[in-house]
């Protein structure tokens, strides 16, 4: 079913309302005193939340195409648009400690907001070209927000992350045009029949390279070497957002692809593959890390990893989409809740600084715990839920290799987790460094942490309510 | 009700945890008031109990849970968890008894266990795979702080080991479920329903490979040879509490994984490979039995000697699986001993680790060559300690006895070669009296020297578990009136 242009324009209201609310901070953020940029926060939650009213007032039911069919009205889209509006709220008020007062304050709401709405397109992107443009949206925000800080560190991260960008941007318009020359449109609604009968090989290197701009959005290897710099080097308001909203547009627009994939082409065992690989290197790498952010990258990395396991089983199992969508929604509140404890704590760089958290700051201790187990995928935190639906997926879509993958992976990845913890929970620390007064966290970052590992915990145990949502159809391709 | 008994103590952890403002005496009493309350709850339940048909359940509860998925809160009670049940809120009880001295952040301790007396009892009560699960992930969590925050020397590199060995276990368990899930028509992770309708009944490649998977997670967590190793480090290093929750109860969650998931839900698997599991549960007896009698730490002895009991366990449901060569009978009777022994080992291992926790309280050391003459400074710790290695050597009159004379008339029964495992119990015995040899008699030296007996809450936690299983050994029909039926559903089902 495809709307008319009015009924169009109406269904894109949340992303309308991100649109101008971007605007509206950038415009607005010109003319304010810089005491007085709180009033950007404002217009900026606003508009988050707006948005976020609006996208879950307007939960479709039946899947919809939005301009002749360019862009999907679907369950996909739906549960995107709100993981990533909420998740930049989450992430907005975790940063409030840090961009309060700062000379680029409204700047950093607008790239916040842009990116945002970039990952949204993304998501619902049912058109290469609509898809390439989401990428930009997405994309050119995210150079301006790791670069900020203007620090050495920053300045590498944004240069790596700018420079593979840049490459893989270009790469994904070739697949782009490939995939046009031999099938004559870019609309997934024709792309479906065409490339069925289009010789493979032109669209198996069309397809990868798409694929290839969109694991640089996601995070995933071979296009992750930016993520572990730029989590370590940016701001953690940037680090918390680019290693969480990217990927929900990423991955969602990933899993459109695969599905409208035919089966001359086995690119569903190249996304397996690649998932293996991220996740046994994020895993890997994240032993040898002494930083708390950088551990963050790198867990994020094997994250992915896991993510894009649904990926490979897309259309093989009903399970698919809804397992995909869960684990997002998961994923994005829980290592949210990871950056906020170190947004509270933005001043230990060392895991082994944080030595008495839990006897100094319970409730942090907890909520760091919960996200990080949560990480982990212990029960009965959100993510656990996630990894079961995808591992259940994988087996049901015929790739049990990808279920034992993510359970030994999961196992390795219990370790570094544990190094983190193992100092915030050591029994006999000496007293000076278990007293109120040995850590000071910012407010607003502890508030994000506390709700993020409530919400972890609350997902995971209502998790048949959060099913009921993630569980619709998706547009069909064909 | 059953929800209540399983969520009663996790709220009361809730409300400990968030009352800071509690002195500590106060939340030491919380702790035992809420346990005894647990066994007044647990005791209604036994008394209400009345043995449900084969396939059905008493107690019975199921809601929704993530319907998309076919997995439920369902909980309920047989013959087989009930006993389990009751045993979880004895230990418990004992512990918190044992802890009214602790001075160590004692609120948080109590919150902690008693999270972990739900997560046992919520084990021994699921009846969906999900639920089994996250319970099974949550006590290793909730051990972990045990060890690590409670524990002595090298507890932190103890409780890494045991959180990552042990976790291992369980995704390979989670692993095995999500097989299942899979194979069964329709998709279901409901225990019931899979012990109905077994699925992978004619894939008997798949079949082994699914129970494979789930019989290493739960002889990891059993433990079985070669899967112990993490087992005496977690031990040696853990608070006496600890040690005997961990002995008592979460090594139970393994072996009742055999006879509740293992042998039901894959019966034509389990008859595969059970000369496996038996020539596994002969070798843990002997291996146990005799790396404990090499010991000098009193508690790493006491570690060992769990794998060696454990193994009685093992054989047990082992040779329910060796359906060609034998009548029914016999193999009801060797589950029948497997599943007493997990009873009765867990109260008598629970009440041997927390008087090791008394010698280490009062002298620091496990050292059994640093003691000497025990009996005269301490009496009353002195008998308790022979009853209770009396109790584990398997001596007639205590609920050893009981368990491993079923074990054994079953298995030798079944298969002759098992009497071998015999040996075990003579290893036992010698390293027991050697034991009490070197600890109680002969002059007072060393760290006896000056050693404070027992106090009243000591003899209040671990007098119970002694006299229970001596109420046991003398009139075990209590218990077996309860097993005998679950037992002979489970050989049923496995002769499917």
């Amino acid at each position: 079913m495809s709307l008319d242009r009015a009924d169009s324009v109406r269904a894109l209201a949340p992303e309308l309302v991100l649109l101008v609310g971007a605007l509206s901070v950038l415009l607005g953020g010109s003319y304010l005193p810089r005491t007085r940029q709180w009033v950007s926060r404002l217009v900026a939650v606003a508009a988050l939340l707006g948005a976020a009213v609006v996208a879950a007032v307007d939960l479709p039911g039946r899947p919809s195409g939005a301009f002749e069919g360019t862009y999907a009205l679907d369950r996909g889209t739906a549960v995107a648009r709100l993981v990533v509006l909420a998740a930049t709220l989450l992430v907005v008020l975790l940063g409030t400690d840090e961009l309060s007062g700062h000379r680029q304050e409204s700047e950093t709401y607008t790239l916040l907001l842009l990116a945002a709405l970039g990952a949204i397109v993304l998501a619902g992107a049912h058109d290469l070209l609509v898809l390439a443009v989401g990428f930009l949206l997405a994309s050119i925000p995210l150079y301006a927000l790791v670069g900020q800080p203007r620090t050495p560190p920053a300045a590498e991260a944004a240069l790596k992350t700018y420079l593979l960008g840049a490459l893989l941007g270009i790469t994904m318009l070739l697949g782009v045009t490939l995939l046009y020359a031999v099938a004559g449109t870019t609309r997934y609604a024709g792309l479906a029949g065409r490339l069925a009968t289009a010789p493979s090989t032109v669209v198996a290197v069309g397809a990868v390279a798409v694929l290839g701009g969109l694991l640089f959005k996601a995070g995933g290897v071979p296009a992750h070497s930016w993520v572990p710099d730029a989590a370590q080097g940016a701001s953690v308001t940037a680090a918390a957002f680019l290693t969480t909203v990217p990927k929900i547009g990423a991955l969602v627009a990933a899993f459109r692809l695969v599905d409208l994939m035919p089966d001359s082409v086995d690119v569903r065992l190249l996304v397996g593959l690649l998932a293996v690989a991220s996740m046994t290197l994020g895993n890997l790498a994240a032993y040898a890390q002494t930083d708390p952010r950088r551990l963050l990258g790198w867990s994020t990395v094997s994250q992915v990893g896991y993510l894009l396991v649904p990926v490979a089983v897309a259309g093989d199992s009903p399970l698919a989409l809804p397992a995909l969508l869960l684990y997002l929604a998961a994923y994005a509140v829980t290592n949210l809740g990871a950056f906020a404890v170190v947004a509270a704590l933005p001043e230990r760089r060392d895991l082994a600084g944080y030595r008495g958290l839990a006897g100094s700051r319970p409730w942090l201790a907890a909520a760091l715990l919960v996200c990080l187990l949560g990480l982990v995928g212990t029960p009965p935190t959100a993510i656990f839920v996630g990894k079961l639906t995808v591992g259940v997926a994988a087996w049901d879509g015929g790739a049990a290799w990808l279920t034992v993958a993510l359970v030994v992976n999961t196992v390795a990845s219990l370790f570094y987790y544990l190094l983190w913890l193992a100092p915030v929970y050591r029994a006999g620390e000496p007293v000076e460094r278990t007293a109120p007064a040995a850590f000071v966290p910012r407010p607003w970052a502890y508030a994000a942490a506390l709700i993020a590992a409530a919400v972890t915990l609350a997902l995971g145990v209502a998790s048949g309510l959060l099913w009921a949502v993630v569980d619709g159809p998706l547009m069909p391709p064909g | 009700m059953l929800s209540l008994v399983v969520l009663l103590p996790v709220a009361a952890a809730a409300s400990l945890a968030l009352a800071r403002w509690l002195s500590d005496a106060v939340a030491r009493r919380v702790w035992l008031a809420v346990a005894i309350a647990e066994l007044v709850l647990v005791a209604a339940l036994w008394a209400g109990f009345d043995a449900p048909k084969p396939g059905r359940l008493a107690y019975e509860e199921q809601v929704a849970w993530i319907p998309g998925i076919g997995s439920s809160y369902h909980v309920g009670l047989d013959g087989l968890s009930l006993p389990l049940v009751a045993l979880t809120a004895v230990v418990f009880a004992a512990c918190a008894a044992y802890a009214l001295r602790e001075q160590r952040r004692p609120r948080a301790q109590a919150a902690l266990f008693l999270s972990l007396q739900t997560t046992c009892l919520g084990l021994f009560t699921a009846q969906d795979l999900i639920l089994f699960f996250l319970w099974f992930d949550l006590s290793i969590v909730g051990m972990y702080f045990a060890i690590a925050g409670w524990g002595h020397g090298d507890a932190a590199r103890s409780a890494l080991k045991f959180f990552l060995y042990t976790f291992l276990g369980s995704l390979a368990l989670l692993l095995g479920f999500i097989g299942l899930y899979v194979a069964a028509a329709p998709h279901t992770f409901d225990m019931v329903e899979l012990t109905r309708n077994p699925p992978l009944a004619g894939r008997p490649v798949a079949a082994g490979l699914v129970l494979g998977a789930i019989l290493l997670g739960l002889a990891v967590k059993t433990p079985t040879v070669p899967f112990h190793t993490w087992l005496p480090p977690a031990h040696t290093d853990a608070p006496a509490i600890g040690s005997a929750v961990l002995a008592g109860i979460l090594l139970k969650m393994g072996t009742y994984g055999f006879v509740r998931i293992g042998m039901p839900m894959l019966p034509g698997a389990w008859r595969a490979w059970a000369w496996v599991v038996v020539a596994v549960g002969i070798v843990s007896i002997l291996y146990g039995a005799l790396v404990a009698l090499a010991q000098n730490d009193l508690k790493r002895m006491i570690a060992y000697t769990s794998v060696n009991h454990m193994g009685y366990v093992v054989l047990g449901v082992g040779t329910a699986g060796l359906v060609a060569r034998s009548d029914a009978e016999a193999r009801t009777v060797a589950v029948s001993g497997a599943v007493t022994q997990m009873v009765s080992h867990g109260l008598i291992t629970g009440a041997l680790f927390l008087l090791a926790g008394v010698l280490h309280e009062r002298a620091g050391t496990y050292d059994l060559d640093s003691y000497g003459g025990l009996a005269g400074p301490a009496p009353r710790f002195a008998m308790l300690l022979a009853v209770g290695a009396f109790a584990s050597l398997g001596l007639p009159g205590f609920s050893g006895f009981i368990a491993e004379l079923q074990v054994f008339a079953g298995s030798i029964a079944v298969a002759p070669v098992t009497a071998v495992a015999l040996l075990g119990i003579l290893v036992t015995a010698a390293l027991f009296l050697r034991a009490l040899q070197h600890l109680l008699v002969g002059a007072t030296r060393g760290s006896s020297v000056g050693f404070t007996d027992l106090r009243a809450a000591e003899v209040w936690a671990v007098g119970p578990l002694l006299l229970l299983s001596l109420v046991i050994g003398l009139a075990p029909r209590t218990l077996l009136d309860v097993i005998e039926p679950a037992a002979r559903t489970v050989v049923e089902l496995v002769g499917r």
